[in-house]
């Protein structure tokens, strides 16, 4: 290797990317008051028009691409772009010498004032007022411009401080080589979606919002470095050796289970049907967690249940004979549904009405939920399981049962997520048919850290020993009772700690499908005792950092695998 | 001089895309076409600029007087109308 500049961070979705960066810019800073330019007054005031002009010609060819009503509000705002009244009025301050930039700052800002004035509609338009001005902007200033792109000779380095579901929506493979962030953990939005999406990506990694726009970086995602201006020969090492753990994962196929055969069915996270597709490419023997939220979320009024019911089928259709693990609605404060009275603001949403919460308030809506379910099961030949989020007492997990069996559905079961569920797992486990921990929340609630709040990211680790013993806790509970108890969070989609959650008691891993044939080939490389012992030396660790290099000891066959 | 007065009956009232085709429909006129809320005490704005036009806050039943002067204003203002009265 050569001496080129490393950054570095904690890599959470492995594999190599090379491409140019692609720092994403917040806020385009104001351009001073009172800035001047030197050189024509025409001159200027043709390189503001011809920045204007640019700025509404990109908008139109977003809107082209993108049809439908993306189109009429893309041409909307390129019409503002190229509104006459906008260029007088940044013509005139040139005129009086200010400079091209400043100018259409102020220009804009005497529009900007008239719309927020009227409020409502004219008031949502100031957003897609400033989008346009800090564009213009930044062409005119030679900034980069704010906002993801949406297209590229060859996939980029997204670089950003971190990233909202909103800069990735138009995201995908072959416009992204790699992802890196300075803030967020191993569960943040960035490493949830490049996991999804297949592509490597580095979290926590101070100062990569510096670097030079356009620069070559070569990302390691499975080991957290980013190396600038690479040798073309350690940019080909790395990204074959990506490729040959790809040839090894591809040839990991068939039903997930250990070296010496204890079976570990692995299941694949759904959204809705357009993720069935990845997760049969990737083997997944079933569905671990289909969220149902899609359909109830965004909409004016809550689904019919015939709507329901076509869409579970079309899930349950997928796995014949095989297991579907319906997660019934998991709404909230901060995941409001339009068609029920607003819940009020809660001031810590994690901790509110939410879940089962929601339907204890609603069970009309539970009763909807349950009864489409159960005629979408009685015509599929897939093993229809269904469980609630959000169960803390017995009594809440025997509420929820009942109803279920009432409903027509035999299997029914809660997640584990919240700590006193956990902790009376063994209580939990008479009253319900299975048990599903979710990682990402069981930590959140056993370290009292907000999943939201970036500054204890470091506090969102299912590594944290506290959260393994939680994880034991919870399998023992299940085992003695005849039970099973799968992992449905991100913990599972680690290759190094889906042994480990095997080790502890874990009867089923389900992941983002991209992961499963990671996880599949770590489980195949290692016995169920070698699992335990990596479980047993992790939980006597005493930070979460320790504990995943004292499982890692115990489980040589990562080395193959590159992690 | 030619003007129309006309009741907007859209839903929106002269924003969104109604406002979007007015402005489009009136930058094609070779002349010059302007545009005031009835009532606002407003000075007349340029019909052809999307800002000005959303910035009056026509709302759903307000009135406006489009005006133009010129060959051919008159063919200009029915359109205008037509978009501005369309519900």
């Amino acid at each position: 290797m050569t001496t080129s500049v490393v950054l570095r961070g904690s890599g959470v979705s492995p594999g190599a990317g090379y491409g140019p960066v692609h720092v994403l810019v917040g806020a385009i800073p104001e351009p001073a008051p009172g800035s001047r330019y030197d050189g024509e007054a025409a001159a200027e005031r043709k390189r503001a028009a011809d920045a204007l002009e640019r700025v509404a010609d990109d908008l139109e060819a977003r809107g082209a691409k993108a049809g439908g009503a993306a189109q009429d509000v893309l041409g909307a705002q390129a019409m503002m772009a190229r509104d006459p009244g906008l260029e007088v009025g940044v013509a005139e301050l040139i005129d009086e010498g200010t400079a091209a930039p400043r100018a259409v700052f102020e220009a804009f800002g005497r529009y900007r004032e008239l719309l927020a004035a009227a409020g409502g509609y004219l008031a949502e338009r100031v957003a897609d007022l400033d989008d346009i001005r800090d564009r213009t902007i930044a062409l005119l200033t030679g900034l980069p411009m704010p906002g993801v792109p949406e297209s590229a000779a060859e996939p980029y380095v997204l670089v950003a401080k971190d990233l909202a579901p909103a800069d990735t929506a138009l995201l995908n493979k072959d416009l992204v080589a790699a992802f890196v962030t300075e803030e967020g953990g191993p569960t943040s939005h960035t490493a949830i979606l490049a996991r999804a999406m297949g592509v490597p990506a580095i979290v926590g990694c101070a100062g990569a919002t510096s670097l030079p726009q356009g620069i070559w970086a070569l990302v390691d995602g499975t080991s957290g470095s980013v190396r600038l201006s690479p040798e073309r020969a350690d940019v080909d090492t790395l990204l074959g050796a990506a490729a040959a753990r790809e040839a090894v994962l591809a040839a990991s196929m068939g039903p997930g289970a250990t070296s010496d055969g204890h079976a570990v069915p692995l299941l694949a996270n759904v959204g809705g049907a357009r993720d069935l597709e990845s997760a049969l490419a990737h083997g997944a023997e079933g569905v671990g967690l289909f969220r149902t939220e899609f359909l109830f979320l965004d909409r004016a009024e809550a689904p019919t249940e015939e709507e329901q019911e076509a869409a579970y089928r079309a899930v349950f259709d997928a796995f014949p004979g095989g297991r579907v693990v319906v997660r019934t609605l998991d709404a909230g404060a901060d995941k409001p549904l339009a068609f029920l009275p607003p819940s009020g603001e809660e001031p810590n949403p994690a901790l509110g009405e939410r879940g089962l919460r929601l339907f204890r308030k609603y069970p009309e809506m539970m009763g909807s939920q349950l009864r489409a379910l159960a005629r979408a099961a009685a015509g599929t030949q897939a093993q229809a399981y269904v469980m609630a989020p959000m169960v803390a007492t017995v009594e809440e997990a025997s509420w929820f049962v009942s109803a279920c069996h009432d409903a027509g559905l035999p299997n029914a079961g809660i997640m584990i997520e919240i700590p006193s569920a956990a902790l009376r797992a063994h209580h939990l486990a008479t009253a319900v048919d299975f048990f599903s921990i979710g990682t990402n929340d069981l930590t959140q609630y056993a370290l009292a850290a907000d999943r939201q709040v970036s500054g204890v990211a470091e506090l969102q680790d299912p590594w944290h020993p506290a959260v393994l013993d939680l994880i034991a806790l919870t399998a023992t509970g299940a085992a003695t009772t005849g039970k099973s108890c799968g992992v449905c969070g991100e913990a599972a989609a680690d290759p190094t700690l889906a042994c480990v959650l095997v080790g502890l008691g874990v009867t089923s891993l389900s992941m983002g499908s991209p992961a499963l044939p990671w996880v599949r080939a770590a489980l195949s490389r290692h016995t169920v005792t070698q699992c335990r012992t990596a479980a047993t030396a992790a939980r006597t660790a005493l930070s979460a950092t320790t504990a995943k290099s004292a499982a890692r000891n115990e489980l040589p066959g990562l080395a193959d695998l590159g992690l | 001089m030619a003007e129309r007065k006309v009741t907007v009956e859209s839903e929106v009232g002269l924003h969104a895309r109604p406002a979007a085709t007015f402005v489009q429909t009136a930058t094609k006129a070779p002349m010059d076409v302007t545009v005031v809320k009835m009532g606002s005490g407003g000075t007349p704005v340029n019909a052809k600029s999307i800002l000005s036009v959303l910035a009056l806050d026509v709302r759903h039943g307000d009135t406006i007087i489009i005006s133009a002067d010129g060959d051919g204003a008159d063919s200009v203002l029915d359109q205008l109308a037509a978009i501005a009265s369309a519900t």
